[in-house]
C-alpha cells in the first residue's frame, strides 16, 4: 500500500502537467486557430453586421416585443422585466407542470395576445419559455398567428407577409430530423427589407 | 406522438447499432494495447509521456496498485482545478473580469469535473473565465472519461485473464484512450461543430445592437472544443448555463442528432469490446439488448407524456405538447429522446429543461439515474456498473438452479457477490440519506424553486444526479450555497470512488481465478432468458429501493397536475 502510493507520486504529478498542457492549452488553442482560419464566420458567433454595427447572430435569438416585428417566445434568460434574451444568463424558467407561477404567467400572456388577436387559438410556443431563453425560432403557426398584427402595424397586405413567412420556413432534414420552424431574426430582417418597396 | 417522431427515434437507434461494432473494434485494439494507424503520428507523444513521468507501460499492476495510482492521479487533478478556479481572477484569458471562485463553489466544481459528473451550480457564461473553461474544466472532460474506460478495461481483464496477478497498467490505459480515441475524435468533432455554428474564439463576448435597438451582450469563447469532449466523454458540463439547449452549443437539428449519438457511441462500443475481450461477442450483444430494452421503454414513456402535454395549460386553452422549457428546433421528440439518452448514460447534458417536463416525463430521467446509469451508461462506468448487476444476476440464477454461479468462464463466489452488493448499495444509501437530510434542514429547504411535491423532486433529483455522476438537474434548485455545494460535492465523490474501488477488487479477484469451461449445466448468459433476467435484476435491485421516493415526488406531482391542483 505504502509502496503503491509512493510509486504513484511522480507519474501522477508529471502526467497531470503533461495532460494539462496537451488537453487544456494545446488542444483548445489549436482548434481555435484552425476554426478561425477555416470557418471565421461561425467561429465568431455567426454575427451579422450592418453599417459597421453588429445587429445580431443568425444562431442565437434576440428579443422582439414590438408589434411591428414578429415576436420571439417569452424568455427566462436574465431579469424578466428586461424582456429576457440575456446573452450572459441563458436559462429556462424551470417551473414545474403544476406550478401556480407557470399557470399565472401563461394566463396573463394569453389574455394579452387574445386582446390583440381575438378569436384565434394561441400556438403553444408563444406562451412558453424556451430551454435556453435564447431560442432563435418560432413555429410556422406562431409566425402566421402574428401576420395580421404586424401587417396592421406596418400598413402591409397580410397576404404579402404570409408569403414572407412561407418562404422563411425551415423544414426538417430528410423530412423527420428536427421541427418545422422560422428563424425570427432572419424573418424580421426580410420584413425590414420589405419596407423599402411597399406592397399594396 | 407522430410517425415522424417514431421515425426519428428509430433512426437514432439504427445509426447507434450500426456504429457499435466499429467502435467496439477500435476500443478492443486499445484494450489490448495493439498498434493503430494513429500510432504513426501520436506514438512519439505516448512514449514521451511515459519517459518523462517514469512509467513502464508494460508493468502489470495488481488491482490495489491500479486503484491507488488512479486515486492519487485524480486527487492531483482535483487540486489543480481547485487552484485554477480560486485564482481565476488573477489568471489570463478573463475578458469579462470574473473574480476567483469561492471555496465551497471551487470544491464542488473540482469534484464535479473530476468524477465525470459535471454538476454545475454556476452559470458558466457569468462565472467562468475562458481559461477556467479550457484549462480547469476541459482536461477533466478528457481524463475522467479516459479513467472510466480504463477502469472498465481493468474489469474486462479480470474476466478474461486466467490465474493472473495483474489487471493492466492504469497509465498506459488512460494515455492510449486519450491519445488514440478521445483526442483525435474530438479534433474532427470540434471542426464539425464549428462549421455548424458553434463558436471557437478566445474573445469573451460581443455586443449586439438588436433590430429593436436594444443592447444584447452575447457570451463567446472556445465553446466547440469543450462541447465535443463534453458529449463524447459523457461529461455533460455545458459552457453555458443552458447547456445543449443554448443555440451556441447545439445550433441546429443535425448537431442535436450527432450530440445524442456521441453520448452513447463509446458506451455501446464498450459492450461489444467486452464480448470480444471474453471471447464471445454474443455476451456483449446480450448486455446491449437488455440495455436497449430498458432505454426504449423509458423513451416511449417520456415521448408519450411530453406529447400529451400539460393538462393545466390545456385547461387555459393552450393546445398540444409540453413546450415549456423546450426549444422550437428540437420540439417534443428530440427533447424527450435527448433527456433519456443523457440520463441513461451518465452524461447530464440537456437540450431541454427537465424541471419543466410533465411529472411522469421528468420521472424517467430521474429513474434512469437511480438505476445506476447502467443503461449504456457513462463511458466505461456504464459497462462496469452493468457487470456488477450481471454478477448479481448469475448469483440469483445460481440460487435458483442450485449451482455455483459462473459468468463468462469465471466462478462467481461469495467475495465477488459481497463486493458487488457493496458497490451497488452506495447509490440508495447516499441518495436517499442525503435527500432526507436536505428535506428537513432549513438550508436544504431553501433550495427548491417550485413548491409542493415538485420541490421535493428537485432535491431528490440533485442528489440522484450527484451520486450517479450524471450532472443534469431539475435546475430550479438554487444549488450554489455552501450547504448544497458541500453535500453534493461529497455525494459525487462517494458515488464515483465507492463504486470503483470494490469494482477493482472484483477485477483483481476474478483475474486470479482459473478458467471454468462452460458445461451443459451452466446457466447460459447469451440468450433471451438471460437478457430478461438482467432487465429484471436491474429494475428490481436498482429501482425498487427508490419507488417510495418517486411516489412522494413525481407521482404526487402527476396526480396534482391532472387534478389541476397548483402549488
Amino acid at each position: 500500500m505504502t509502496n503503491d502510493i509512493s510509486s504513484s507520486l511522480r507519474p501522477a504529478l508529471v502526467m497531470t502537467g503533461l495532460f494539462a498542457i496537451l488537453l487544456g492549452l494545446a488542444y483548445p488553442l489549436a482548434m481555435t486557430g484552425i476554426g478561425q482560419a477555416l470557418f471565421p464566420r461561425q467561429a465568431n458567433g455567426s454575427l451579422v453586421t450592418e453599417s459597421g454595427r453588429v445587429i445580431g447572430s443568425t444562431v442565437v435569438g434576440q428579443a422582439f416585443t414590438s408589434e411591428r416585428y414578429f415576436n420571439t417566445r417569452p424568455s427566462a434568460a436574465g431579469a424578466s422585466d428586461q424582456g429576457g434574451y440575456d446573452g450572459l444568463a441563458s436559462s429556462g424558467s424551470n417551473l414545474g407542470p403544476a406550478s401556480q407561477a407557470l399557470h399565472d404567467r401563461v394566463q396573463a400572456d394569453l389574455q394579452r395576445m387574445q386582446a390583440a388577436t381575438p378569436g384565434r387559438p394561441v400556438p403553444s410556443d408563444l406562451v412558453t419559455t424556451s430551454a435556453s431563453g435564447l431560442d432563435p425560432d418560432i413555429s410556422p403557426e406562431a409566425a402566421l398567428y402574428q401576420v395580421d398584427r404586424v401587417a396592421r402595424a406596418r400598413g402591409f397586405e397580410p397576404d404579402a407577409l404570409r408569403r414572407l413567412v412561407a418562404g422563411s420556413i425551415e423544414e426538417p432534414v430528410l423530412g423527420f430530423i428536427g421541427e418545422r420552424r422560422v428563424n425570427v431574426f432572419e424573418l424580421n430582417r426580410r420584413l425590414d427589407a420589405l419596407r423599402a418597396k411597399p406592397v399594396r | 406522438m407522430t410517425f415522424q417522431g417514431w421515425l426519428y427515434i428509430a433512426a437514432f437507434v439504427g445509426v447507434l447499432l450500426a456504429l457499435t461494432k466499429p467502435m467496439g473494434l477500435w476500443l478492443h485494439a486499445l484494450y489490448e494495447g495493439r498498434r493503430t494507424p494513429l500510432h504513426r503520428v501520436l506514438g512519439p507523444v505516448e512514449r514521451g509521456f511515459y519517459k518523462l513521468s517514469g512509467i513502464n507501460p508494460d508493468e502489470d499492476q495488481p488491482w490495489h496498485r491500479y486503484a491507488v495510482h488512479m486515486l492519487v492521479f485524480n486527487a492531483v487533478l482535483l487540486l489543480l482545478t481547485y487552484a485554477v478556479l480560486r485564482l481565476q481572477g488573477v489568471l489570463p484569458l478573463n475578458g469579462l473580469g470574473y473574480a476567483g471562485i469561492g471555496a465551497d463553489g471551487a470544491f464542488n466544481t473540482a469534484v464535479s469535473f473530476t468524477t465525470n459528473t459535471n454538476w454545475q451550480w454556476y452559470v458558466g457564461e457569468a462565472v467562468m473565465s475562458n481559461l477556467s473553461q479550457m484549462f480547469a474544466l476541459t482536461i477533466h472532460n478528457f481524463l475522467s472519461a479516459a479513467t472510466g474506460i480504463a477502469l472498465a478495461f481493468a474489469l474486462f481483464r479480470g474476466f478474461a485473464r486466467r490465474s493472473a496477478t495483474g489487471i493492466g497498467n492504469f497509465w498506459a490505459d488512460i494515455t492510449r484512450v486519450t491519445l488514440y480515441l478521445l483526442l483525435p475524435a474530438c479534433v474532427v468533432y470540434t471542426l464539425y461543430l464549428i462549421a455548424a455554428g458553434v463558436p471557437q474564439t478566445l474573445a469573451a463576448s460581443v455586443d449586439v445592437s438588436t433590430l429593436e435597438g436594444v443592447k444584447q451582450t452575447l457570451a463567446l469563447g472556445p465553446v466547440a472544443s469543450q462541447e465535443a469532449i463534453k458529449m463524447l466523454g459523457t461529461n455533460g458540463g455545458g459552457f453555458f448555463n443552458a447547456n445543449s439547449a443554448h443555440p451556441f452549443e447545439n445550433p441546429d437539428v443535425l448537431t442535436n442528432f450527432v450530440q445524442m449519438l456521441s453520448i452513447f457511441v463509446i458506451g455501446t462500443g464498450m459492450t461489444w469490446c467486452f464480448g470480444k475481450a471474453v471471447g464471445n461477442t454474443r455476451q456483449g450483444w446480450a448486455i446491449l439488448a437488455a440495455m436497449m430494452t430498458i432505454f426504449l421503454i423509458g423513451t416511449a414513456v417520456v415521448y408519450w407524456q411530453e406529447a400529451v402535454g400539460n393538462p393545466v395549460l390545456h385547461h387555459l386553452g393552450v393546445a398540444g405538447g409540453n413546450m415549456e422549457g423546450k426549444e422550437v428546433r428540437f420540439g417534443v421528440v428530440a427533447s424527450a429522446l435527448f433527456s433519456v439518452v443523457t440520463t441513461a448514460a451518465s452524461c447530464g447534458a440537456v437540450n431541454a429543461m427537465h424541471d419543466s417536463f410533465t411529472a411522469l416525463g421528468g420521472m424517467i430521467p430521474l429513474f434512469n439515474m437511480q438505476l445506476g446509469e447502467v443503461v449504456v451508461g457513462g463511458v466505461g462506468a456504464g459497462i462496469y456498473g452493468f457487470l456488477l448487476f450481471a454478477i448479481l444476476a448469475v448469483f440469483v440464477a445460481g440460487l435458483m438452479v442450485g449451482r455455483t454461479p459462473e459468468y463468462v468462464g469465471k466462478k462467481i463466489e461469495s467475495r465477488e457477490v459481497k463486493l458487488a452488493v457493496l458497490a451497488i448499495a452506495v447509490l440508495p444509501l447516499v441518495i436517499l440519506g442525503m435527500t432526507a437530510v436536505a428535506s428537513v434542514l432549513p438550508a436544504g429547504l431553501a433550495g427548491p424553486l417550485n413548491k409542493g411535491p415538485h420541490g421535493f423532486s428537485e432535491i431528490l433529483y440533485a442528489f440522484t444526479s450527484a451520486v450517479g455522476n450524471n450532472g443534469s438537474a431539475f435546475a430550479g434548485l438554487s444549488a450554489g450555497t455552501p450547504f448544497y455545494n458541500g453535500m453534493l460535492g461529497v455525494a459525487m465523490w462517494l458515488g464515483r470512488f465507492f463504486v470503483i474501488v470494490p469494482m477493482l477488487a472484483i477485477a483483481g479477484s476474478l483475474a486470479a481465478k482459473r478458467y471454468t469451461p462452460e458445461t451443459a449445466g451452466s446457466f447460459p448468459t447469451t440468450g433471451l432468458l438471460w437478457t430478461g433476467l438482467l432487465i429484471g435484476i436491474v429494475l428490481i435491485v436498482g429501482g425498487l429501493t427508490f419507488l417510495p421516493s418517486l411516489a412522494l415526488g413525481p407521482v404526487a406531482d402527476h396526480l396534482a397536475m391532472i387534478r389541476g391542483q397548483l402549488f
